[in-house]
């Protein structure tokens, strides 16, 4: 009885006082999500046409509600957050499976679970549950079998598993952003490098083959399907459908230049040009209104974000604090990156939010979970 | 989003290490940490890169296109070609529409301006809904029709009030019509609106689809010729400027107008088959026996295809599904009936071809026929005494049937009835048609899980059992005997004002005597006292009728009927009545016309079918006035009009054991 008693006491001896942890939250972090997800609300209120209903009212107290649940993770010991990873994993792809199931059995393609006040998308919670249960695992792995081709399954089917599920909604842009949100952390454990420029190689590989076997014998898709991949990648080709929005995104940031039309002058977002510019399409209106000046300055916010989260990670010398840190911050990197290349033309339309300023409950709610995990990794970090 | 595992995978080996002292578990991880965020950073980069190059490099060029000027997409449709019947009358045309459409982006408060356009047009209220909720659906820029069929005093207020009707635009566009409709409806069908399931179909993700008022063909030759007859859109990039006035035509690319058709169809004789089938549920096939050209294809009762045109009402929709005689179904092509006596002809071909009759060869008929402990009847229940194959045509024996079809056996006859035309779907454009059917062995063992029993030969041989034909394989089977040659039916005679060649029809392989046989026994249908359409010949040595009268059951008699001796059709309801059946060439000697008509619960063939097929042979071959004096002398009607005939002793029945 007594060892465990005195490892007990002396475990809450090294555990710092609530107010201790308070002050040790990264609090320069914490300013900089407030500053971007203001610049939400700002963006919100001017395509409302200058209210703040219907949009930018409730963005606030998303994000304000959003501040307590970080703060409640991030106080929780990240011990107990390693101990709950497999739960939250697990809890994660029931969910997945639960929504598969609804879908099927009549309730049309639903990819919503309702939870009173917010409806939850199970696909979002595993962005985060994904980044868990895989820092957990290169945590309780041996750090020699890391890259161990044996010791490479189960984390190749921990990732497999919800994307394949994901894509059966069919959500592709989710899909990736699992596999890639794994990836990173599997990369950060430090798996072998041979093994990313293998995947990235047979991945090009299945896609050239694909490709290259139109119009022959042994054709793998229907010809309607390579028409929509082809649109999918140049949506230029289909100027009233796909690219319509593409263009007319791309005229709305053009034409704000260097330093913008002003907040609530743009005429193209006002336009009802796009059906989308309160939530993905909403980087426009910044754009149009505050022109290059005011985009570098959100990427620049961004950056920062990512850079205080490496610092961080950088410092904590707990494995699994710097695995969830690292991860985390590479899935909230895949939204604003992808969200801000999808607007410019750079990639195709996939349906990512603009993270913490695209008007929406699940998204914010997710951001705001995984940056009260960050912290408590940072908060508990040794 | 794949650049940045590919980055993150590409160059790390060389990436500046930090310094490799420190221990432990994070010295891993904070390098390749470091690694990713130099990834990152590079995305970063990048992104920072593209935003100069829109808002600083290129500001100038997007700010143009953004405030003066937006350019606008607009497709031309291109005119739907029309169709024409063989004497150049057309049978589908475009007519002038005047309507109005509205484009959302221009329209600032949509809700407000259907306001203003309502008290100018009537708008229902349920197209305000649809409209509304077709502003909510589509994009923007695309124009949502308004209102549609304007008369001209409606069309003219809208124009008049256009300045204070910013994104209301009155256009004249062109809508379908069908000038003898009725006459052509089964044939050339009809267009309607685009609908969502068309929009889905995959192999035809045209754009003009998307275009409002936009219509396609729904059935008939609109739908099986749709590709030929739509063209390809052309397209038109105008720019417009803040309020959408168009400032000018950037360019405009010409789309390609469809192809116009000539069918082989003449109105007249379109039209006189269904005036003449009256108000019985019919079919008639007239076919040229040398090129195939399809002169009439009357499908009766029909209906008006321009009430499909604008949108059919409920009730009228209603009124058409709940009649009896089927008026929505086309008859000629995908009525399927057992064909009757009218293939006997295929079994005495079969049987020659055998070589297990002679034609002269004689069979007794006693009025039925012993199979094991079934009896199978003929017609006339008093027996045809001995006859030959020339005399079992001419009367219709059905015993002598029963005896040829056990000797020649069903493959033969299956084999003869598909070298005839019958049990194959023509190929012709239209999307009604069917195949009918032919039993073999293999069909039955597959479709029934039966083994085939040689009482199914016997009821194949006087058409009956499973058999079952269209009346255009029914007029294909006619023509082929007539001339000896696999012809087939054709529809369309040009195309753009180019005939299309006639193709040369293959030999049939059945030697002029064979052929002879059946010709000779059909001849003597109708110009031998005993025929059974004697009645129906037409008094004309230059026009003499070769034809075999059908009568096909619909329902089976029962050995309580039989025996009471009561089984006449006028003492059935309609719907259980037999059909009548009648196939014709003509003229005998040197045969010009194929004819088959079918009037379905019409009792016997002799009597239902055969005069209407004779007054629709004179009219092909005389012209709207044939001479009284080729109406047999008890028939000559006062005018034109055909009277209809004493009922003739039914004939031909084929009767099916119990």
């Amino acid at each position: 009885m007594m060892p465990l008693a005195e490892a007990r006491a002396v475990r809450r001896a090294e555990r710092p006082g609530l107010l201790a942890r308070l002050l040790r939250l990264d609090w320069a972090l914490v300013l900089l999500l407030g500053a971007i997800a203001s610049v939400g609300f700002l963006m919100l209120y001017s395509v409302a046409g200058g209210k703040l209903d219907p949009w930018s009212a409730r963005q606030m107290t998303r994000f304000g509600a959003g501040l307590v649940i970080m703060l409640i993770v991030a106080l929780i010991d990240i011990r107990f957050w390693k101990w709950a990873s497999p739960f939250a994993y697990l809890v994660a792809l029931a969910l997945l499976v639960a929504v598969e199931v609804a879908g099927e059995t009549g309730m049309g393609a639903t990819r919503w679970i309702d939870l009173g006040p917010i409806q939850l998308q199970p696909s979002e919670l595993m962005k985060i549950a994904i980044v868990l249960v895989l820092a957990r695992y290169y945590t309780w792995l041996s750090r020699d079998l890391t890259s161990h081709p044996l010791w490479l399954i189960p984390p190749l089917l921990l990732i497999l598993v919800p994307m394949v599920l994901v894509l059966k909604q069919p959500d592709l842009g989710t899909a990736l952003l699992i596999a890639m949100s794994g990836a990173v952390v599997m990369f950060l454990a430090g798996v072998s490098i041979w093994y990313f420029g293998a995947a990235a190689a047979a991945a090009g590989g299945v896609v050239w083959a694909v490709m290259a076997s139109r119009g022959t014998d042994w054709q793998l898709l229907k010809d309607y399907q390579y028409r929509r991949i082809l649109t999918f990648l140049d949506p230029e080709q289909d100027p009233l459908g796909a690219g319509y929005h593409i263009t007319q995104s791309k005229i709305a940031m053009g034409s704000g230049g260097f330093s913008g039309r002003g907040f609530m002058q743009g005429t193209q977002s006002r336009l009802n040009f796009l059906p989308e510019k309160h939530t993905d399409f909403i980087f426009t209106t910044l754009s149009e209104e505050f022109g290059f000046v005011g985009s570098a300055s959100l990427l620049g916010l961004y950056v920062l974000v990512i850079v205080f989260c490496f610092v961080s990670m950088a410092r904590n010398r707990d494995r699994f604090g710097a695995l969830i840190t690292g991860g985390l911050a590479a899935t909230f990197f895949f939204f604003w990156a992808i969200n801000m290349a999808m607007v410019m033309g750079l990639v195709p339309v996939v349906g990512v939010p603009l993270p913490l300023v695209s008007y929406g409950g699940s998204a914010m709610l997710v951001l705001m979970i995984a940056f009260g995990l960050i912290q408590s990794a940072h908060v508990h970090r040794k | 989003m794949g650049a940045t595992r590919g980055t993150g995978a590409a160059g790390p080996l060389r990436f500046r290490q930090k310094a490799p002292a420190q221990e432990g578990a994070s010295s891993g991880i904070s390098r390749r940490g470091a690694i990713l965020l130099g990834a990152q950073l590079l995305v970063a980069g990048t992104l920072a890169w593209r935003m100069r190059q829109l808002q600083i490099v290129e500001t100038e060029h997007y700010r143009l296109l953004a405030e003066e000027n937006r350019i606008n997409l607009r497709l031309i449709a291109p005119a739907r070609a029309e169709i024409f019947d063989r004497n150049g009358v057309p049978l589908a045309e475009n007519r002038q529409n005047y309507r109005v459409v509205m484009v959302r982006e221009q329209a600032g408060d949509p809700e407000e301006m259907l306001q203003r356009l309502a008290r100018i047009i009537d708008i229902p209220e349920h197209q305000m809904r649809r409209i509304l909720k077709e502003f909510s659906a589509k994009p923007a820029f695309v124009p949502v029709p308004i209102a549609d069929f304007l008369d001209w005093r409606g069309f003219a207020a809208v124009n008049a009030n256009a300045p204070a009707l910013p994104g209301v635009l009155p256009e004249v566009g062109l809508s379908r019509h069908y000038p003898h409709g009725p006459y052509t409806a089964h044939v050339v069908g009809y267009v309607g609106r685009v609908t969502e399931r068309d929009l889905q179909d995959p192999d035809d993700q045209d754009p003009i689809l998307q275009v409002p008022e936009f219509q396609i063909g729904k059935d008939g030759l609109e739908r099986a010729a749709e590709r030929e007859l739509r063209g390809s859109a052309g397209t038109r990039r105008i720019e417009v400027n803040a309020v959408g006035r168009v400032i000018r035509e950037i360019d405009r690319v010409e789309g390609a107008a469809g192809k116009d058709l000539q069918l082989t169809l003449g109105l007249d004789l379109q039209r006189f088959c269904h005036e003449r089938l009256g108000n019985e549920s019919a079919a008639a096939v007239l076919m040229d026996v040398t090129s195939g050209d399809l002169l009439a294809l009357a499908s009766n009762p029909t209906f008006e295809p321009n009430l499909f045109v604008q949108g059919i009402s409920q009730t009228d929709y209603g009124a058409l599904t709940q009649n009896d005689h089927r008026p929505l179904h086309n008859k000629w092509a995908s009525g399927m009936y057992p064909p009757g006596s009218t293939f006997k002809m295929v079994v005495a071909l079969a049987a020659l071809e055998a070589g297990v009759i002679r034609p002269g060869d004689r069979v007794f008929c006693n009025g039925g026929y012993q199979l094991g402990d079934r009896r199978f009847h003929c017609w006339r229940r008093g027996g045809h005494g001995h006859v030959d194959m020339r005399e079992s045509l001419e009367q219709s024996c059905d015993v002598y049937y029963y005896e040829v079809a056990k000797r020649v056996g069903i493959d033969r006859i299956a084999e003869m009835a598909r070298r005839l035309g019958l049990g194959t779907e023509h190929e012709l454009p239209s999307p009604a048609i069917k195949g009918g059917l032919i039993p073999t062995r293999d069909w039955k063992r597959a479709s029934k899980k039966q083994g085939w029993q040689v009482g199914d030969t016997l009821n194949s041989g006087i058409g009956q059992g499973f058999v079952l034909a269209t009346p255009l394989q029914l007029a294909v089977m006619t023509a082929r005997i007539a001339t000896g040659r696999a012809v087939a039916p054709r529809l369309i005679r040009a195309r753009d004002g180019v005939p299309l060649p006639v193709p040369e029809a293959p030999p049939l392989g059945l030697t002029e005597a064979q052929l002879q046989v059946v010709r000779e026994g059909m001849h003597a249908v109708m110009n031998s006292r005993r025929g059974t359409a004697w009645r129906s010949r037409i008094v004309d040595d230059a026009a003499l009728v070769a034809g075999k009268t059908g009568t096909s059951q619909v329902r089976n008699i029962t050995a309580a009927e039989r025996a009471r001796g009561v089984f006449r059709n006028e003492d059935l309801p309609w719907n259980r009545r037999d059909h009548a059946l009648f196939v014709a060439y003509a003229p005998s000697d040197r045969p010009k016309y194929a004819i088959s008509v079918i009037v379905e619960h019409g009792g016997g063939g002799s009597a239902a079918a055969a005069p209407v097929a004779r007054d629709i042979l004179m009219r092909a071959l005389y012209g709207a006035e044939p001479p009284l004096s080729a109406y047999p002398a008890d028939q000559r009607p006062e005018r034109p009009a055909p009277a209809e005939p004493p009922a003739a002793p039914a004939e031909g029945g084929a009767q099916v054991p119990t």
